[in-house]
């Protein structure tokens, strides 16, 4: 039962490009750029237990430096890819240091706090990142010669990273590794007193969750071909943990599903108001207040309850 | 050497804001396990309050109206820390969420209301004038500023060292379950403090308008650096705040004169170096 849904909801990401038209498709890719990003978040609130408020950081600075490094260094997109993943895993290495020396309520103080300081750095440092314009021009890379300018071969390429991604995610999370990551989150000291290092099992943890935020904000500013200092904004971070939270922290595939509504929630509404912010606020105090374990724990759960099954 | 006087005094005078700002961030953190990410939003909404009420009203002065904005604020306060945070007292990140959702709607709010562009909050009449000291011109609004935190230091350290009030915060503070045990009205302290420290941050917010003017994303500018001060003072500790908001103030300012381009990374070195040698903090103490 379980296989066929998931089977189903794999089998119907294959459908847009055969069926939709161009904006759909376009939304369908930008839905799968925000899961991947989600998910990423999720290793570190779901199974890590560690709320960071930052992770647009990893984002923004993978878009960033490969949006500089091909409009204004000439390099092309497979060196760019490399420096600009490389170059996050770095900052993503060094913050988790930092931000880990904290738990809790501090470490996610930190993280917010670096994520604003580089904000800060993409909005004022303007002769480099061209400041409140962002930087425009920018191309999307031809993999063996093929192009992706079209919708649809965007949202090949994007289904065949995501896939990738979500692979690669679950089996961290369901490996040995991983069932030591969960035990860090909910027993930190019997966890060390059993051998484990928490703290090189978070740091680690960390690190990945940033070279997935590298690889989703990549395909980003692909899609984009613009990239703005908003991206690196909290609102950035808190929509990811918003799709988090929303969707079911700590389940597999509930990010995803969190970060579609969020992205459909955005596109909706923009199109008719401006307002997002205050939305985007209310639903966090909606999704905290009125659903708390998420979405798709909360649907299941309702399920559960309707068909009778005993909890 | 002018130069050196006066940023010198830009950062004692920045320094005195982020006191005030970050003073209550930590007594709200201290006592009730809340990091208050509202708190850039309450700073804020003080600074446009006093754009409104110091332009439209000629008889009204900036005294008057940081204490109106302190209490108003510190009303809003309440009423948030009423309905919506006593609900979530089991669920700390549910907390904080639900301080990021609201200062979301709070900073968007002063978008629709105020626009867009920024609007300068003008320095009181008696002011504007500089004083000159030993041969050297000091810009007088700054020099009342710095004054100010530290009378307001003071007042913070006698309200919770030496009245019954500050008795019983420090009692929660320490042990909130115990505090509980022996009568004290935990759940009311914390609506107290609650409201003093968003009331501080309004105040705050109506002092910084003639320095900083009241414009979009002046919350999110000041937040981070209250959370820096905060992390490198020790979280909860009203000492801390006091010796970060200087030392921050000071690197801040000095730092955007100098290396306008590299303000923010010189920001957070002094972050980094605390956390790798004493990550409690300054004057933090380790949590039992």
């Amino acid at each position: 039962m379980k296989w066929l849904g998931a089977a189903l909801l794999g089998g119907s990401l294959l459908l847009p490009p055969l069926f939709a038209g161009d904006f759909y498709v376009n939304l369908a890719s930008q839905i799968l750029i925000a899961a991947i990003f989600s998910l990423s978040l999720n290793l570190l609130v779901g199974f890590g237990g560690m709320t960071s408020l930052g992770h647009a950081s990893y984002l923004g600075v993978s878009a960033y430096i490969s949006a500089l490094l091909t409009t204004r260094y000439g390099f092309g997109h497979g060196a760019a890819a490399f420096i600009s993943i490389t170059g996050t895993v770095a900052v993503a290495s060094f913050f988790g240091m930092i931000a880990l020396r904290a738990s809790g309520l501090g470490f996610l103080m930190i993280t917010l706090a670096l994520s604003q300081v580089l904000w800060g750095l993409a909005y004022r440092m303007s002769n480099v990142t061209n400041g409140d314009n962002g930087i425009t021009g920018l191309t999307r890379p031809s993999p063996f010669g093929l192009s992706l300018d079209s919708p649809a071969a965007f949202y090949w390429f994007v289904l065949i990273v995501a896939t990738v991604a979500f692979l690669m995610m679950t089996i961290f999370v369901s490996s040995a590794f991983g069932s030591s990551l969960k035990g860090v989150r909910d027993q930190p000291r019997r966890m060390a007193a059993l051998g484990f290092n928490p703290s090189l099992i978070r740091w680690i943890t960390f690190v990945y969750a940033g070279f997935w935020a590298a690889i989703s904000g990549l395909l980003y500013v692909y899609y984009h071909k613009y990239i703005h200092p908003t991206s690196l904004s909290i609102t950035s971070s808190a929509e990811a943990l918003l799709g988090v939270i929303a969707g079911g922290a700590g389940t597999l595939g509930g990010p995803a599903v969190g970060a579609a509504l969020v992205l459909l929630l955005k596109n909706y509404v923009s199109a008719y108001i401006e307002r997002w912010n205050m939305l985007l606020g209310l639903v966090f105090l909606f999704i905290v207040l009125v659903m708390p374990a998420g979405i798709v724990p909360g649907f299941s759960k309702l399920m559960t309850t309707l068909r009778g099954e005993p909890r | 050497m002018q130069f050196w006087i006066i940023q010198g005094l830009n950062s004692l005078s920045l320094g005195a804001l982020l006191f005030l700002l970050s003073s209550g961030f930590s007594l709200i953190f201290g006592l009730m396990r809340l990091a208050n990410l509202t708190h850039g939003a309450f700073f804020m909404l003080g600074t446009y309050f006093a754009a409104t009420a110091l332009r439209s009203f000629d008889w009204l002065n900036i005294w008057v109206m940081a204490l109106v904005a302190g209490v108003a604020v510190a009303a809003l306060g309440g009423i948030f820390e009423r309905l919506v945070l006593t609900r979530l007292k089991a669920n700390p990140l549910g907390q904080v969420l639900v301080t990021l959702g609201m200062s979301f709607i709070i900073s968007d709010a002063c978008l629709i209301l105020w626009g867009g562009d920024s609007i300068p909050v003008p320095t009181p009449r008696g002011l504007q004038a500089p004083t000159r000291l030993f041969g050297f011109v000091f810009p007088t609004y700054r020099l009342v500023l710095v004054a100010l935190a530290i009378a307001a230091a003071i007042i913070l350290y006698f309200l919770l060292e030496r009245t019954r009030l500050g008795a019983m915060i420090r009692a929660g503070v320490d042990d909130r379950q115990m505090a509980r045990a022996i009568g004290i009205p935990v759940s009311n302290l914390f609506t107290t403090v609650f409201c003093l420290g968003a009331g501080i941050a309004g105040a705050a917010g109506v002092l910084g308008g003639p320095i900083l003017s009241a414009y979009p994303g002046l919350d999110a500018d000041m937040l981070p650096l209250a959370l820096i001060v905060v992390i490198l003072g020790g979280i909860g500790s009203l000492l801390g705040a006091f010796v970060g908001s200087f030392v921050i103030g000071i690197i801040y300012t000095f730092g955007t004169a100098l290396f306008p381009e590299l303000a923010y990374i010189i920001l957070f070195l002094p972050m980094i170096f605390v956390l790798a040698f004493r990550p409690q903090g300054l004057f933090g103490r380790v949590s039992a």
